[in-house]
């Protein structure tokens, strides 16, 4: 296990640069800079002040030298500063992370809480009416648009209260602080839950069909018993995988709701320093959701073992 | 009992003259919610070139002089002082000189002086040594040959030849006066002004916040004691959000037609106008390179256009033809309509004139067995795009298929100026509604925002001639003769100019939308909030 556990680590380690380098080559790869695009959309570009200001964000250096001053920086704790907002990068992305960390954390909780048990119920009672409706209720959480979810849940808010749920960084009352959350966190959340639980019920229904649980049943253990303590149990680990690999994309794939619910976290912050091709930003910012995304995986592999004692890696 | 009746009629009287009189008292104090479009590049207004940074930060600043602010239409005539208390032409109309107010403080409380004229303008036009990281309108300012100071408190614009139109370029949004103290860089991110609002934070992506300027010169104002812009790029969100009435007013001129039908049902006791924007919708044509070299096939296209159905489809017939300068009568420098229609393509008789387009394309080699086929290009947001769908559309009944080729918004301007195009849609903005600003920045040969490459020199000398003409009249004559020649040499074909809505609550007052700028109009000092 210990073996495994370090060849892991030195894996993400190499991942990692791999990633960097891929992020840093990919976005001098795709035209323009921010000089092209503060200068060309302003017009009447003389050549020199381009050129100056190209030298002054160290953009007429070579590749390789960007790279290692980034790589040297990060390593030191210097993410460097931002193009647009001349603030150092850190200070603009870390306030960001506990948005967008709060966000993702309460829709994988409502994906989890209601996923899981509709999952169980649903193939508990399969081919029955309530199988069939939590069926659908899955299936259009998977088909529903978040976006379009999202802009229906506002306009129901405006029309039945009065008031929206968009983000306040200073809420005045406690419902409106876990509103600003909740709200977006189910409109991302119900395809989260949707998939959740089709998992959990594919699960369940092959675990449900095995020897163990008709000898338990034979034993004479309850329902609940054979449902939640033995099969659901089993069933757990593909859900967790899901559960995983949900939680590194809402790291960096709230863009959607983060617009509609307008919420300044680092998804959308993403996608707006990518427009103004502010390297500082998008790389430091691209190179942390990818070591959430990495920390996670491995988090995911180790709580495999925890739960299934059968799975023993390396040995 | 009949003098306790006159006392009650004439206790009414004073109440029905002296009510509506109270009710219109402005009030002082409230905070001003606006949303934003999206987050401006910087807070330093010299260096933007969109109306995203005039909006939240022209409160912030004070211009020499100023439009009036509580009259729709920019001119010559509707000009007033701001940190200048005068200004007087010289008899040779070549030195423009200003008296300065000497109560102004800076908002660090450093005295503003005439050093600062000087400092904002030698920058603007590169004669310092710190310099702009841009500065997009330094040729407004081609015509100064220097700055000059008398003293603290009079500075002079000495001027190669006289232009008039030098006035209405320092009263626009985008021309405010920087304190000498504070460097480029501080302006881009803690801008210091001395206008009615103090710059409290700016927020990338988030929020700008401003607080009342409480030494500003003009005693009494600002009204409000903040202005919060929300950043909410999201239209229907920060729509929705007007609706639901956290907002007080929407981003400016931000408001669709087909929006504004929604905001009147949802929000009936919202006030709305609609104004002209100053902002044409125009073809960009490279006369660089096949097929469009050829004039016959420039021509056809301009013919073809049915500009009508445009204003139809898009702003519910709300929206104005004309050419390059703005249309009547919100626009001042426009040329008459019975002059516009003596334009080809600009008649009552578009059929006819199709007809007329199909035999030049047949003249240079194209008709229904061998059609022209060509990439529209144009920026992927709607405003841009959905003109384009309709042009491909009318120019397939000249034998042109068109196929749309939608750009990022970053690559666009810079893959019009490298003129990597042959047919494209664009959209262009004037900050001053006066011919000298439309003229030399889209038409003048080597200008980097003549997209078309358009180049005439005896047009060139027709830019000078009105620039440099005193009598508005004749500079007017002179300004429809060069549109018109514009127009007729297919320069840059304009479709339509447009018309967008502004909404705010009925409680705030004091608001005015600018019907031939979208850039001048956002001084706020004395918008105030009835409730």
């Amino acid at each position: 296990m210990f073996a495994y556990i370090v060849r892991r680590l030195v894996l993400m380690l190499v991942t990692l640069v791999g990633i960097s380098i891929i992020i840093f080559v990919l976005l001098r790869i795709v035209p323009g800079n921010i000089v092209d695009i503060l200068f060309d959309a302003a017009g009447f570009v003389d050549p020199a002040d381009k050129a100056n200001l190209e030298k002054e964000l160290g953009l007429s250096q070579p590749i390789v030298v960007q790279y290692l001053n980034w790589i040297w920086g990060l390593l030191h704790g210097d993410l460097g500063y931002s193009y647009v907002s001349e603030k150092p990068a850190l200070q603009e992305i870390l306030p960001r992370i506990p948005i967008t960390a709060r966000l993702a954390g309460l829709a994988l909780l409502f994906s989890a809480s209601i996923g899981i048990p509709l999952g169980v119920l649903s193939a508990v009672h399969q081919g029955t009416r309530l199988d069939y409706a939590l069926r659908i209720v899955s299936l259009s959480g998977l088909s529903l648009p978040s976006f379009w979810l999202g802009l229906l849940i506002l306009m129901a808010s405006v029309s039945l209260f009065g008031a929206m749920p968009i983000f306040n960084p200073n809420p005045k009352t406690w419902t409106e602080a876990f509103a600003i959350y909740a709200v977006p966190a189910m409109a991302v959340g119900f395809r989260s839950a949707a998939l959740t639980m089709r998992i959990t019920r594919s699960s369940m229904l092959e675990i449900l069909r095995q020897d163990f649980i008709r000898t338990a049943r034979a034993k004479g253990a309850s329902e609940r018993s054979v449902n939640y303590h033995h099969a659901l149990k089993n069933a757990v680990l593909p859900v967790i995988t899901v559960i995983g690999i949900e939680a590194a994309f809402l790291i960096g794939g709230l863009i959607v709701t983060e617009t509609v619910f307008n919420i300044p976290g680092i998804a959308r912050f993403l996608v707006e320093a990518l427009r103004w091709r502010d390297y500082p930003i998008v790389q430091n910012l691209v190179m942390f959701i990818a070591v959430v995304v990495v920390v996670v995986n491995f988090t995911v592999d180790m709580l495999y073992a925890a739960i299934d004692p059968r799975i023993r890696y390396g040995d | 009992m009949r003098s306790v009746r006159t006392l009650a009629v004439a206790a009414l009287a004073v109440l029905t003259v002296i009510g509506p009189a109270l009710a219109s008292e402005p009030k002082q104090g409230g905070i001003l919610r606006i949303y934003h479009r999206d987050s401006p590049g910087s807070a330093s207004i010299h260096e933007g070139a969109t109306y995203s940074l005039n909006v939240p930060f022209m409160p912030i600043y004070n211009n020499l002089v100023i439009f009036n602010q509580h009259i729709a239409q920019n001119s010559v005539d509707t000009i007033v002082p701001e940190l200048a208390e005068s200004w007087a032409w010289s008899g040779d109309g070549k030195t423009l000189t200003f008296k300065l107010r000497k109560d102004v403080k800076w908002h660090d409380g450093k005295p503003f002086t005439s050093a600062d004229v000087k400092c904002t303008f030698d920058m603007l036009m590169g004669k310092s040594q710190q310099k702009f990281r841009q500065n997009p309108r330094k040729s407004w300012y081609d015509q100064v040959n220097e700055v000059t100071t008398s003293g603290d408190y009079e500075a002079s614009f000495n001027l190669k030849r006289p232009q008039p139109a030098l006035l209405s370029l320092l009263a626009s949004g985008y021309t405010p006066v920087y304190p000498c103290h504070v460097s480029a860089a501080d302006m881009r991110t803690k801008p210091i002004g001395t206008g009615p609002f103090k710059f409290i934070e700016f927020k990338a992506n988030e929020s700008i916040k401003l607080t009342k300027n409480p030494d500003y010169f003009k005693k009494g104002l600002p009204y409000l004691d903040s202005i919060e812009f929300t950043i909410i790029p999201n239209r229907s969100t920060a729509i929705l959000g007007f609706i639901a009435g956290q907002f007080d007013m929407t981003f400016p001129t931000e408001v669709t037609i087909p929006l504004l039908k929604d905001v009147k049902s949802q929000a009936p006791k919202a006030v709305c106008v609609v104004e002209p924007n100053n902002v044409s919708t125009n073809i960009i044509i490279n006369s660089s390179a096949p097929p469009f070299d050829n004039l016959d096939i420039r021509r056809a296209l301009a013919l073809a256009l049915d500009r009508k159905a445009f204003v139809s489809i898009m702003f519910d017939k709300q929206a104005d033809i004309g050419g390059t300068m703005q249309p009547g009568p919100a626009g001042l420098w426009a040329m008459p309509q019975e002059m516009l229609e003596t334009i080809p393509g600009y008649g009552p008789n578009i059929e006819a004139s199709r007809a007329e387009a199909r035999k030049l394309m047949q003249k240079a080699g194209y008709g229904p067995d061998k059609r022209l086929a060509v990439k529209v290009a144009t920026r992927n947001i709607p405003i841009y795009r959905d003109p384009a769908i309709i042009l491909i559309d009318q120019i397939k009944s000249i034998y042109i298929d068109g196929e749309l080729e939608v750009v990022d918004t970053a690559q666009w301007f810079p893959k019009v100026a490298r003129k990597d195009y042959s047919l494209g849609l664009n959209l262009t903005g004037n900050a001053v509604d006066d011919p000298d600003q439309s003229f030399y920045e889209n038409y003048s040969c080597g200008s980097e925002r003549n997209y078309t490459n358009y180049c005439n020199k005896e047009i060139e000398k027709l830019f000078d001639e009105q620039s440099a003409e005193t009598d508005v009249a004749k500079r007017k004559k002179l300004t429809w003769e060069i549109d018109k020649k514009l127009q007729e040499d297919v320069a840059r074909p304009i479709i339509f100019h447009s018309r967008s809505g502004t909404c705010w609550q009925p409680y705030v007052k004091g608001i005015t939308v600018m019907s031939n700028s979208s850039y001048n109009g956002y001084r706020y000092e004395d918008v105030w909030l009835d409730k």
